[in-house]
Protein backbone atom coordinates (compact mmCIF):
# COMPACT_ATOMS: atom_id res chain seq x y z
CA UNK A 1 0.00 0.00 0.00
CA UNK A 2 3.01 2.24 1.10
CA UNK A 3 5.86 2.08 -0.36
CA UNK A 4 8.84 4.63 1.31
CA UNK A 5 12.30 4.54 -0.12
CA UNK A 6 14.92 6.14 0.64
CA UNK A 7 13.61 9.19 1.84
CA UNK A 8 16.17 11.70 3.63
CA UNK A 9 15.17 15.62 5.07
CA UNK A 10 17.52 17.86 6.43
CA UNK A 11 15.82 21.14 7.69
CA UNK A 12 17.95 24.38 7.23
CA UNK A 13 20.73 22.79 5.31
CA UNK A 14 23.92 24.13 5.18
CA UNK A 15 23.69 26.40 8.26
CA UNK A 16 24.58 25.70 11.76
CA UNK A 17 20.97 24.69 12.79
CA UNK A 18 20.77 22.19 10.05
CA UNK A 19 18.89 18.81 11.18
CA UNK A 20 18.44 15.42 9.46
CA UNK A 21 15.28 14.50 10.49
CA UNK A 22 14.59 11.76 8.38
CA UNK A 23 17.77 9.48 7.58
CA UNK A 24 17.72 7.68 4.26
CA UNK A 25 14.70 5.79 6.06
CA UNK A 26 12.73 2.79 3.92
CA UNK A 27 9.31 1.22 4.94
CA UNK A 28 6.97 -0.78 3.46
CA UNK A 29 2.77 -0.73 4.51
CA UNK A 30 0.71 -3.85 3.51
CA UNK A 31 -2.95 -2.63 2.68
CA UNK A 32 -4.50 -3.22 6.34
CA UNK A 33 -1.46 -2.48 8.44
CA UNK A 34 -2.08 -0.84 11.53
CA UNK A 35 0.99 0.67 12.64
CA UNK A 36 2.10 2.51 15.77
CA UNK A 37 4.94 4.54 16.37
CA UNK A 38 7.10 5.31 19.53
CA UNK A 39 10.22 7.05 19.88
CA UNK A 40 11.69 9.66 21.27
CA UNK A 41 11.50 13.46 21.07
CA UNK A 42 12.80 14.98 17.64
CA UNK A 43 13.10 11.34 16.37
CA UNK A 44 11.43 11.87 13.46
CA UNK A 45 7.88 11.02 13.87
CA UNK A 46 5.86 13.90 13.02
CA UNK A 47 8.67 14.62 10.31
CA UNK A 48 7.11 11.54 8.14
CA UNK A 49 4.32 11.99 8.53
CA UNK A 50 4.71 15.50 6.70
CA UNK A 51 6.83 13.91 4.27
CA UNK A 52 3.76 11.34 3.58
CA UNK A 53 1.18 13.99 3.65
CA UNK A 54 3.12 16.56 1.88
CA UNK A 55 3.97 19.74 4.06
CA UNK A 56 7.41 19.48 2.45
CA UNK A 57 9.08 17.43 -0.26
CA UNK A 58 11.66 15.43 0.50
CA UNK A 59 15.65 15.68 -0.63
CA UNK A 60 15.84 12.32 -1.59
CA UNK A 61 14.14 9.42 -1.96
CA UNK A 62 10.68 8.23 -3.43
CA UNK A 63 7.20 7.87 -2.10
CA UNK A 64 4.94 5.41 -3.46
CA UNK A 65 1.24 5.33 -2.70
CA UNK A 66 -1.38 2.60 -3.96
CA UNK A 67 1.03 2.72 -7.08
CA UNK A 68 0.88 5.92 -7.15
CA UNK A 69 4.47 8.12 -7.18
CA UNK A 70 3.27 10.90 -4.95
CA UNK A 71 6.71 11.93 -3.62
CA UNK A 72 6.03 15.52 -5.89
CA UNK A 73 2.19 15.81 -5.44
CA UNK A 74 1.38 18.80 -3.96
CA UNK A 75 -0.22 18.76 -0.55
CA UNK A 76 -3.87 19.44 -1.26
CA UNK A 77 -3.51 16.52 -3.88
CA UNK A 78 -2.67 14.16 -1.70
CA UNK A 79 -5.00 15.05 0.60
CA UNK A 80 -7.62 13.36 -1.73
CA UNK A 81 -6.04 10.51 -0.97
CA UNK A 82 -4.59 10.54 2.72
CA UNK A 83 -6.18 11.27 5.73
CA UNK A 84 -4.75 13.04 8.38
CA UNK A 85 -5.49 13.75 12.22
CA UNK A 86 -3.06 16.05 14.45
CA UNK A 87 -2.76 16.59 18.47
CA UNK A 88 -4.59 19.63 18.57
CA UNK A 89 -8.26 19.42 18.19
CA UNK A 90 -8.38 22.73 16.61
CA UNK A 91 -6.49 22.22 13.72
CA UNK A 92 -9.28 19.36 12.22
CA UNK A 93 -12.52 21.33 11.85
CA UNK A 94 -13.27 25.14 11.01
CA UNK A 95 -14.41 26.95 14.25
CA UNK A 96 -16.82 29.47 12.73
CA UNK A 97 -18.71 27.00 10.23
CA UNK A 98 -21.62 24.89 11.14
CA UNK A 99 -21.24 21.16 11.80
CA UNK A 100 -22.91 20.34 8.68
CA UNK A 101 -20.53 22.58 6.25
CA UNK A 102 -17.64 21.32 8.16
CA UNK A 103 -18.81 17.54 7.13
CA UNK A 104 -19.56 18.99 3.52
CA UNK A 105 -16.02 19.98 3.42
CA UNK A 106 -15.24 16.70 3.80
CA UNK A 107 -17.16 15.42 0.69
CA UNK A 108 -15.49 17.22 -1.46
CA UNK A 109 -12.67 14.70 -0.31
CA UNK A 110 -14.85 11.80 -1.42
CA UNK A 111 -14.00 13.22 -4.99
CA UNK A 112 -17.67 12.57 -6.43
CA UNK A 113 -18.30 14.86 -9.59
CA UNK A 114 -20.92 17.21 -8.10
CA UNK A 115 -20.56 20.65 -9.45
CA UNK A 116 -18.88 23.88 -7.13
CA UNK A 117 -22.28 24.72 -7.06
CA UNK A 118 -24.16 22.29 -5.65
CA UNK A 119 -26.12 23.09 -2.02
CA UNK A 120 -26.23 20.58 0.96
CA UNK A 121 -29.18 18.72 0.09
CA UNK A 122 -31.56 16.84 2.10
CA UNK A 123 -29.68 13.36 1.32
CA UNK A 124 -26.40 14.12 2.62
CA UNK A 125 -27.87 15.53 5.88
CA UNK A 126 -28.92 12.18 6.64
CA UNK A 127 -25.63 10.45 5.95
CA UNK A 128 -24.10 13.35 8.12
CA UNK A 129 -26.60 12.43 11.10
CA UNK A 130 -26.50 8.59 10.22
CA UNK A 131 -22.39 8.83 11.22
CA UNK A 132 -22.25 11.47 13.51
CA UNK A 133 -24.70 8.89 15.94
CA UNK A 134 -22.18 6.78 15.74
CA UNK A 135 -19.89 9.00 17.67
CA UNK A 136 -22.86 8.45 20.43
CA UNK A 137 -21.65 12.42 21.55
CA UNK A 138 -25.17 13.93 20.32
CA UNK A 139 -23.88 15.30 17.64
CA UNK A 140 -26.33 14.13 15.15
CA UNK A 141 -29.27 16.83 16.73
CA UNK A 142 -26.81 19.68 16.73
CA UNK A 143 -25.81 20.18 12.97
CA UNK A 144 -26.39 23.59 12.79
CA UNK A 145 -24.40 24.85 15.41
CA UNK A 146 -21.02 26.16 15.15
CA UNK A 147 -17.75 23.80 15.53
CA UNK A 148 -15.80 26.66 17.66
CA UNK A 149 -18.68 25.94 20.45
CA UNK A 150 -17.66 21.83 20.80
CA UNK A 151 -15.43 20.48 23.18
CA UNK A 152 -11.71 19.13 22.33
CA UNK A 153 -13.06 15.97 22.42
CA UNK A 154 -16.04 16.57 20.65
CA UNK A 155 -14.08 18.32 17.82
CA UNK A 156 -11.65 15.24 17.33
CA UNK A 157 -14.17 13.10 16.93
CA UNK A 158 -15.63 15.17 14.28
CA UNK A 159 -12.44 15.46 12.47
CA UNK A 160 -12.19 11.50 12.25
CA UNK A 161 -14.97 11.38 11.07
CA UNK A 162 -14.16 14.01 8.48
CA UNK A 163 -10.80 11.92 7.54
CA UNK A 164 -12.55 8.72 7.11
CA UNK A 165 -15.57 10.75 5.42
CA UNK A 166 -14.46 8.68 2.53
CA UNK A 167 -12.18 5.79 2.74
CA UNK A 168 -8.49 7.01 2.42
CA UNK A 169 -5.79 4.72 1.16
CA UNK A 170 -3.56 5.75 4.33
CA UNK A 171 -4.92 7.58 7.98
CA UNK A 172 -2.05 9.54 9.93
CA UNK A 173 -2.88 9.82 13.45
CA UNK A 174 -0.33 11.88 14.97
CA UNK A 175 -0.90 11.73 18.58
CA UNK A 176 -4.74 12.39 17.98
CA UNK A 177 -5.80 11.96 21.14
CA UNK A 178 -2.73 13.12 23.30
CA UNK A 179 -4.29 17.02 24.04
CA UNK A 180 -7.80 15.44 25.60
CA UNK A 181 -9.16 14.03 29.24
CA UNK A 182 -8.31 10.12 29.50
CA UNK A 183 -11.70 9.51 29.51
CA UNK A 184 -12.75 11.65 26.13
CA UNK A 185 -9.24 10.18 24.70
CA UNK A 186 -10.39 6.81 25.29
CA UNK A 187 -13.58 7.17 23.58
CA UNK A 188 -11.88 8.82 20.48
CA UNK A 189 -9.11 5.61 20.26
CA UNK A 190 -12.32 3.12 20.55
CA UNK A 191 -14.07 5.41 17.50
CA UNK A 192 -10.47 5.60 15.64
CA UNK A 193 -10.47 1.49 16.47
CA UNK A 194 -13.61 0.59 14.75
CA UNK A 195 -13.31 2.71 12.15
CA UNK A 196 -10.22 1.81 11.08
CA UNK A 197 -11.65 -2.33 11.57
CA UNK A 198 -14.51 -1.83 9.59
CA UNK A 199 -13.19 -0.05 6.60
CA UNK A 200 -10.00 -1.91 6.30
CA UNK A 201 -7.87 0.97 6.37
CA UNK A 202 -4.25 0.86 6.69
CA UNK A 203 -3.24 3.60 9.53
CA UNK A 204 -0.22 4.79 11.13
CA UNK A 205 -0.47 6.41 14.42
CA UNK A 206 2.36 8.27 16.48
CA UNK A 207 1.35 7.68 20.40
CA UNK A 208 3.67 8.36 23.51
CA UNK A 209 1.80 5.67 25.27
CA UNK A 210 3.77 2.04 25.49
CA UNK A 211 1.04 0.13 26.29
CA UNK A 212 -1.45 1.35 23.73
CA UNK A 213 1.24 1.03 21.37
CA UNK A 214 1.39 -2.38 21.52
CA UNK A 215 -2.31 -3.40 22.28
CA UNK A 216 -3.14 -1.39 19.49
CA UNK A 217 -2.87 -2.52 15.31
CA UNK A 218 -0.61 -5.21 13.92
CA UNK A 219 2.47 -3.47 13.70
CA UNK A 220 5.10 -1.18 15.86
CA UNK A 221 7.61 0.86 14.76
CA UNK A 222 10.55 2.46 17.25
CA UNK A 223 11.94 5.77 15.87
CA UNK A 224 15.25 7.03 16.51
CA UNK A 225 17.47 9.62 14.79
CA UNK A 226 15.45 9.91 11.49
CA UNK A 227 15.09 6.49 10.96
CA UNK A 228 12.96 3.24 12.02
CA UNK A 229 15.21 1.54 14.24
CA UNK A 230 12.86 -1.50 15.08
CA UNK A 231 10.01 -3.17 13.45
CA UNK A 232 7.65 -5.28 15.37
CA UNK A 233 5.52 -7.61 13.90
CA UNK A 234 3.80 -10.67 13.74
CA UNK A 235 4.72 -13.41 16.41
CA UNK A 236 7.59 -11.52 17.75
CA UNK A 237 4.96 -8.71 18.61
CA UNK A 238 2.82 -11.06 20.73
CA UNK A 239 2.95 -11.45 24.78
CA UNK A 240 5.68 -8.57 24.03
CA UNK A 241 5.64 -6.15 27.19
CA UNK A 242 6.86 -2.61 27.86
CA UNK A 243 10.10 -3.41 29.37
CA UNK A 244 10.71 -5.48 26.47
CA UNK A 245 9.79 -2.99 23.81
CA UNK A 246 12.32 -0.73 25.86
CA UNK A 247 15.12 -3.46 25.85
CA UNK A 248 14.81 -4.07 22.54
CA UNK A 249 15.30 0.35 22.02
CA UNK A 250 18.31 -0.26 24.02
CA UNK A 251 19.91 -3.14 22.15
CA UNK A 252 18.87 -1.15 18.86
CA UNK A 253 20.04 2.50 19.04
CA UNK A 254 22.42 1.60 22.28
CA UNK A 255 20.73 4.40 24.43
CA UNK A 256 17.49 4.94 26.96
CA UNK A 257 13.93 5.94 25.45
CA UNK A 258 13.95 9.29 25.80
CA UNK A 259 10.61 10.96 25.68
CA UNK A 260 9.95 12.95 28.53
CA UNK A 261 5.86 12.24 27.77
CA UNK A 262 6.48 8.71 27.45
CA UNK A 263 8.41 8.89 30.46
CA UNK A 264 5.83 10.71 32.07
CA UNK A 265 2.77 8.28 31.11
CA UNK A 266 4.69 4.99 32.00
CA UNK B 1 -36.02 66.15 5.98
CA UNK B 2 -37.34 63.59 4.04
CA UNK B 3 -35.16 64.71 1.39
CA UNK B 4 -32.08 64.00 3.81
CA UNK B 5 -33.90 60.35 4.08
CA UNK B 6 -33.56 60.10 -0.01
CA UNK B 7 -30.21 61.01 -0.19
CA UNK B 8 -29.63 59.05 2.36
CA UNK B 9 -31.20 55.77 0.91
CA UNK B 10 -29.78 56.66 -2.74
CA UNK B 11 -26.03 57.19 -1.66
CA UNK B 12 -26.75 54.21 1.12
CA UNK B 13 -27.56 51.46 -1.07
CA UNK B 14 -25.41 52.12 -4.09
CA UNK B 15 -22.53 52.32 -1.85
CA UNK B 16 -23.29 48.87 0.15
CA UNK B 17 -21.82 46.83 -2.22
CA UNK B 18 -18.46 47.90 -0.96
CA UNK B 19 -18.72 46.74 2.38
CA UNK B 20 -20.62 43.43 1.51
CA UNK B 21 -17.92 43.10 -0.52
CA UNK B 22 -15.06 43.66 2.00
CA UNK B 23 -17.13 41.42 4.41
CA UNK B 24 -16.15 38.61 1.54
CA UNK B 25 -12.72 39.66 1.78
CA UNK B 26 -12.36 40.80 5.24
CA UNK B 27 -14.55 38.72 6.99
CA UNK B 28 -14.58 35.58 5.73
CA UNK B 29 -11.11 35.47 3.77
CA UNK B 30 -9.39 37.10 6.45
CA UNK B 31 -7.53 39.81 4.10
CA UNK B 32 -7.37 43.22 4.29
CA UNK B 33 -8.06 44.11 0.72
CA UNK B 34 -6.32 47.37 -0.74
CA UNK B 35 -7.60 46.79 -4.17
CA UNK B 36 -11.09 48.25 -3.37
CA UNK B 37 -10.26 52.18 -3.61
CA UNK B 38 -8.64 51.66 -7.38
CA UNK B 39 -11.21 48.69 -8.30
CA UNK B 40 -14.51 51.41 -7.11
CA UNK B 41 -12.82 53.67 -9.82
CA UNK B 42 -12.07 50.94 -12.24
CA UNK B 43 -16.20 50.02 -12.43
CA UNK B 44 -17.08 53.42 -12.66
CA UNK B 45 -14.62 54.20 -15.60
CA UNK B 46 -15.86 51.48 -17.04
CA UNK B 47 -19.59 51.91 -16.80
CA UNK B 48 -19.16 55.46 -17.59
CA UNK B 49 -17.32 55.28 -20.76
CA UNK B 50 -19.50 52.53 -21.88
CA UNK B 51 -22.63 54.15 -21.30
CA UNK B 52 -21.05 57.28 -23.17
CA UNK B 53 -20.24 54.76 -26.07
CA UNK B 54 -24.46 53.83 -25.57
CA UNK B 55 -23.63 50.87 -23.51
CA UNK B 56 -25.70 51.18 -20.21
CA UNK B 57 -26.38 47.88 -19.23
CA UNK B 58 -23.33 46.10 -21.23
CA UNK B 59 -21.32 48.79 -19.10
CA UNK B 60 -22.30 47.46 -15.90
CA UNK B 61 -21.40 43.73 -16.61
CA UNK B 62 -18.02 45.10 -18.14
CA UNK B 63 -17.63 46.51 -15.15
CA UNK B 64 -18.35 43.87 -12.76
CA UNK B 65 -15.38 41.65 -15.08
CA UNK B 66 -13.64 44.16 -14.78
CA UNK B 67 -13.19 44.49 -11.05
CA UNK B 68 -12.95 40.50 -10.88
CA UNK B 69 -9.72 40.64 -13.23
CA UNK B 70 -8.26 43.00 -10.48
CA UNK B 71 -9.08 40.07 -7.80
CA UNK B 72 -7.69 37.89 -9.68
CA UNK B 73 -4.59 40.07 -10.28
CA UNK B 74 -3.93 40.92 -6.72
CA UNK B 75 -4.67 37.14 -5.73
CA UNK B 76 -2.22 35.86 -8.24
CA UNK B 77 0.31 38.47 -6.58
CA UNK B 78 -0.49 36.50 -3.06
CA UNK B 79 -0.87 33.23 -3.82
CA UNK B 80 1.37 32.80 -6.47
CA UNK B 81 3.94 35.27 -6.40
CA UNK B 82 4.32 35.41 -2.49
CA UNK B 83 3.54 39.10 -1.63
CA UNK B 84 1.98 39.33 1.73
CA UNK B 85 -1.75 40.35 1.03
CA UNK B 86 -2.45 43.45 1.83
CA UNK B 87 1.29 44.80 -0.06
CA UNK B 88 -0.93 42.73 -3.04
CA UNK B 89 -3.41 45.02 -3.14
CA UNK B 90 -1.70 48.13 -2.61
CA UNK B 91 0.33 47.61 -5.85
CA UNK B 92 -2.89 46.37 -7.45
CA UNK B 93 -4.45 49.21 -6.61
CA UNK B 94 -0.76 51.92 -7.61
CA UNK B 95 -1.40 50.27 -11.40
CA UNK B 96 -5.41 50.64 -11.62
CA UNK B 97 -4.59 53.99 -11.77
CA UNK B 98 -3.24 54.42 -14.79
CA UNK B 99 -5.70 51.31 -16.40
CA UNK B 100 -8.45 53.90 -14.77
CA UNK B 101 -6.83 56.99 -16.83
CA UNK B 102 -6.29 54.84 -19.91
CA UNK B 103 -9.95 53.72 -19.71
CA UNK B 104 -10.88 56.71 -19.14
CA UNK B 105 -9.19 57.75 -22.39
CA UNK B 106 -6.33 59.43 -20.55
CA UNK B 107 -8.73 62.14 -19.04
CA UNK B 108 -9.28 62.36 -15.00
CA UNK B 109 -12.99 62.62 -15.53
CA UNK B 110 -15.58 62.02 -17.96
CA UNK B 111 -19.24 63.14 -17.35
CA UNK B 112 -22.20 61.87 -19.57
CA UNK B 113 -24.43 64.30 -21.52
CA UNK B 114 -27.59 63.87 -22.39
CA UNK B 115 -26.84 59.83 -22.54
CA UNK B 116 -28.52 57.40 -21.31
CA UNK B 117 -28.03 55.63 -18.12
CA UNK B 118 -29.58 52.91 -16.12
CA UNK B 119 -31.06 55.81 -13.77
CA UNK B 120 -32.60 57.58 -16.86
CA UNK B 121 -33.69 54.64 -18.43
CA UNK B 122 -35.40 53.56 -14.99
CA UNK B 123 -36.77 57.37 -14.44
CA UNK B 124 -38.85 57.17 -17.56
CA UNK B 125 -41.03 53.98 -16.79
CA UNK B 126 -42.65 56.38 -13.58
CA UNK B 127 -41.83 53.91 -11.31
CA UNK B 128 -41.43 55.06 -8.04
CA UNK B 129 -41.71 59.17 -8.81
CA UNK B 130 -39.22 61.43 -7.02
CA UNK B 131 -37.61 57.92 -5.63
CA UNK B 132 -36.81 56.37 -8.11
CA UNK B 133 -32.98 56.27 -7.96
CA UNK B 134 -33.36 54.84 -4.19
CA UNK B 135 -35.72 52.42 -5.61
CA UNK B 136 -33.72 51.26 -8.30
CA UNK B 137 -30.11 51.39 -6.65
CA UNK B 138 -32.28 49.04 -3.56
CA UNK B 139 -33.91 46.64 -6.05
CA UNK B 140 -30.27 45.71 -7.56
CA UNK B 141 -28.43 46.16 -3.97
CA UNK B 142 -31.43 43.58 -2.76
CA UNK B 143 -31.28 40.90 -5.72
CA UNK B 144 -27.18 40.90 -5.43
CA UNK B 145 -26.85 40.53 -1.62
CA UNK B 146 -29.37 37.09 -2.35
CA UNK B 147 -27.19 35.87 -4.61
CA UNK B 148 -23.79 36.60 -2.41
CA UNK B 149 -25.62 35.06 0.25
CA UNK B 150 -26.93 31.93 -2.05
CA UNK B 151 -23.32 31.47 -3.03
CA UNK B 152 -22.03 31.16 0.53
CA UNK B 153 -24.27 28.36 0.66
CA UNK B 154 -22.79 26.36 -1.79
CA UNK B 155 -19.99 23.94 -2.06
CA UNK B 156 -17.56 26.82 -3.50
CA UNK B 157 -19.06 29.35 -0.81
CA UNK B 158 -18.00 26.88 2.17
CA UNK B 159 -14.34 25.92 0.34
CA UNK B 160 -13.95 30.29 0.48
CA UNK B 161 -15.62 30.40 4.05
CA UNK B 162 -13.08 27.86 5.23
CA UNK B 163 -9.73 29.10 3.87
CA UNK B 164 -10.74 31.63 6.32
CA UNK B 165 -11.33 30.27 8.65
CA UNK B 166 -8.94 27.21 8.99
CA UNK B 167 -6.63 27.04 5.77
CA UNK B 168 -4.83 23.64 7.68
CA UNK B 169 -8.34 22.15 7.52
CA UNK B 170 -8.99 23.16 3.55
CA UNK B 171 -5.60 22.07 2.52
CA UNK B 172 -6.61 18.42 4.22
CA UNK B 173 -9.98 18.34 2.41
CA UNK B 174 -7.74 18.86 -0.56
CA UNK B 175 -8.84 22.27 -1.94
CA UNK B 176 -6.09 24.30 -3.07
CA UNK B 177 -6.32 27.39 -0.98
CA UNK B 178 -4.76 29.30 -4.14
CA UNK B 179 -8.15 28.56 -6.05
CA UNK B 180 -10.54 29.52 -3.34
CA UNK B 181 -8.35 32.87 -2.36
CA UNK B 182 -8.26 33.62 -6.16
CA UNK B 183 -12.66 32.97 -6.57
CA UNK B 184 -13.51 35.11 -3.49
CA UNK B 185 -11.40 37.76 -4.57
CA UNK B 186 -12.82 38.04 -7.80
CA UNK B 187 -16.47 37.87 -5.78
CA UNK B 188 -15.11 40.43 -3.90
CA UNK B 189 -13.97 42.98 -5.90
CA UNK B 190 -16.57 42.30 -8.88
CA UNK B 191 -18.81 43.57 -5.97
CA UNK B 192 -16.68 46.94 -5.67
CA UNK B 193 -16.51 47.60 -8.82
CA UNK B 194 -20.09 46.98 -9.61
CA UNK B 195 -20.42 49.44 -6.48
CA UNK B 196 -18.54 51.90 -8.73
CA UNK B 197 -20.74 51.22 -11.63
CA UNK B 198 -23.74 52.38 -10.48
CA UNK B 199 -22.55 55.53 -8.63
CA UNK B 200 -20.92 56.44 -12.06
CA UNK B 201 -24.09 56.15 -13.89
CA UNK B 202 -26.14 57.67 -11.34
CA UNK B 203 -23.81 61.00 -11.14
CA UNK B 204 -23.05 60.86 -14.53
CA UNK B 205 -19.75 61.61 -14.19
CA UNK B 206 -16.91 59.92 -12.87
CA UNK B 207 -13.01 60.93 -11.74
CA UNK B 208 -9.72 59.43 -11.62
CA UNK B 209 -10.30 60.29 -7.52
CA UNK B 210 -13.29 59.22 -6.38
CA UNK B 211 -12.13 56.28 -4.91
CA UNK B 212 -10.11 57.50 -2.28
CA UNK B 213 -10.61 56.07 0.85
CA UNK B 214 -13.74 54.46 0.05
CA UNK B 215 -12.05 51.35 1.61
CA UNK B 216 -12.11 52.80 4.70
CA UNK B 217 -15.81 54.24 4.60
CA UNK B 218 -16.83 50.62 3.12
CA UNK B 219 -15.07 48.71 6.65
CA UNK B 220 -16.45 52.11 9.03
CA UNK B 221 -20.51 51.15 7.79
CA UNK B 222 -19.51 47.17 7.65
CA UNK B 223 -18.67 47.38 11.25
CA UNK B 224 -21.57 49.98 12.33
CA UNK B 225 -24.18 47.41 10.64
CA UNK B 226 -22.15 44.47 12.55
CA UNK B 227 -22.89 46.27 16.19
CA UNK B 228 -26.09 46.90 15.42
CA UNK B 229 -27.10 43.33 14.08
CA UNK B 230 -24.29 41.08 15.28
CA UNK B 231 -22.14 38.98 13.27
CA UNK B 232 -22.56 35.66 14.15
CA UNK B 233 -24.26 33.98 10.95
CA UNK B 234 -23.51 34.69 7.14
CA UNK B 235 -27.30 36.05 6.79
CA UNK B 236 -26.34 38.58 9.62
CA UNK B 237 -23.19 39.83 8.17
CA UNK B 238 -24.64 40.02 4.77
CA UNK B 239 -27.47 42.07 5.82
CA UNK B 240 -25.09 44.04 8.11
CA UNK B 241 -23.08 44.98 5.38
CA UNK B 242 -26.02 46.87 3.99
CA UNK B 243 -27.72 48.29 6.91
CA UNK B 244 -24.45 49.74 7.98
CA UNK B 245 -23.92 51.49 4.77
CA UNK B 246 -27.82 53.12 4.91
CA UNK B 247 -27.07 54.54 8.69
CA UNK B 248 -23.56 55.47 7.50
CA UNK B 249 -24.90 57.94 4.61
CA UNK B 250 -28.00 59.05 6.67
CA UNK B 251 -25.27 60.55 9.03
CA UNK B 252 -23.06 61.67 6.33
CA UNK B 253 -26.74 63.20 4.57
CA UNK B 254 -27.59 64.94 7.50
CA UNK B 255 -24.27 66.63 7.98
CA UNK B 256 -24.71 67.73 4.52
CA UNK B 257 -27.85 69.41 4.85
CA UNK B 258 -27.95 70.62 8.57
CA UNK B 259 -24.35 72.16 7.94
CA UNK B 260 -23.60 71.34 11.14
CA UNK B 261 -20.19 70.88 10.42
CA UNK B 262 -18.65 73.17 6.93
CA UNK B 263 -18.94 71.07 3.85
CA UNK B 264 -14.97 71.46 3.71
CA UNK B 265 -14.75 69.54 7.01
CA UNK B 266 -16.61 66.72 6.09
CA UNK B 267 -12.96 64.42 5.43
CA UNK B 268 -12.35 64.97 9.24
CA UNK B 269 -15.92 64.34 10.03
CA UNK B 270 -15.55 60.85 7.76
CA UNK B 271 -12.24 60.48 9.99
CA UNK B 272 -13.86 60.77 13.36
CA UNK B 273 -17.29 58.73 12.19
CA UNK B 274 -14.65 55.87 11.01
CA UNK B 275 -12.34 56.04 13.85
CA UNK B 276 -15.64 55.97 16.28
CA UNK B 277 -17.30 53.35 14.48
CA UNK B 278 -14.04 50.79 14.80
CA UNK B 279 -13.88 51.88 18.40
CA UNK B 280 -17.69 50.56 19.04
CA UNK B 281 -16.55 47.22 19.78
CA UNK B 282 -13.39 47.41 22.04
CA UNK B 283 -15.41 50.71 23.70
CA UNK B 284 -18.71 47.97 24.40
CA UNK B 285 -15.68 45.22 25.73
CA UNK B 286 -13.99 48.22 28.18
CA UNK B 287 -17.39 48.83 29.39
CA UNK B 288 -18.30 45.78 30.09
CA UNK B 289 -15.21 45.12 31.86
CA UNK B 290 -15.36 48.07 34.19
CA UNK B 291 -19.03 47.25 35.54
CA UNK B 292 -17.18 43.63 35.70
CA UNK B 293 -14.45 44.82 37.73
CA UNK B 294 -16.94 47.30 40.09
CA UNK B 295 -19.68 44.20 40.70
CA UNK B 296 -17.00 41.59 41.46
CA UNK B 297 -15.10 43.60 43.92
CA UNK B 298 -18.50 43.78 45.45
CA UNK B 299 -19.54 40.30 45.20
CA UNK B 300 -15.69 39.69 46.99
CA UNK B 301 -16.80 42.28 50.26
CA UNK B 302 -20.29 40.17 50.53
CA UNK B 303 -18.14 36.76 50.25
CA UNK B 304 -15.22 38.12 52.91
Amino acid sequence: MLDINHISKTFHPGTISAKTALNDLSVHLAPGDFVTIIGSNGAGKSTLFNAVAGSFYVDAGTITLDGRDITYLPEHKRAKIIGRMFQDPLKGTAPNMTIEENLALAYVRSGEKSSLFSTLKKKDKDIFRERLALLNMGLEDRLKHPVGLLSGGQRQALTLLMATMSTPKILLLDEHTAALDPGTAEKVLELTKHIVEKDHITCMMITHNMHQALELGNRTFLMSDGNIVLDVKGEERKGLTVDDLLDKFRQGTGKDLDNDRILLST
Amino acid sequence: MLFILQTALELGFLYSLVPLALFISFRILNIADMTTDGCFVLGAAVSVTMAAAGHPFLGIVCAMLSGACAGIVTAFLQTRMGVPSILAGIITNTGLYTVNLMVMGWSSNVSLLKTETLYTIFKKTGIGKSWNEAILSGLIVILVAALVFAFLGTRLGLMIRASGDNIDMVRASSINPAFTITVGLAVANSLTALSGALVGQYQSTTDINSGTGIVVVALACLIIGETCLGKKTILKGVIAAILGSLIYRTIYAIILYTKVIPVQGLKLMTAVVVALAIFAPTFKDWLAFQKQKKTAGKRGQKNA
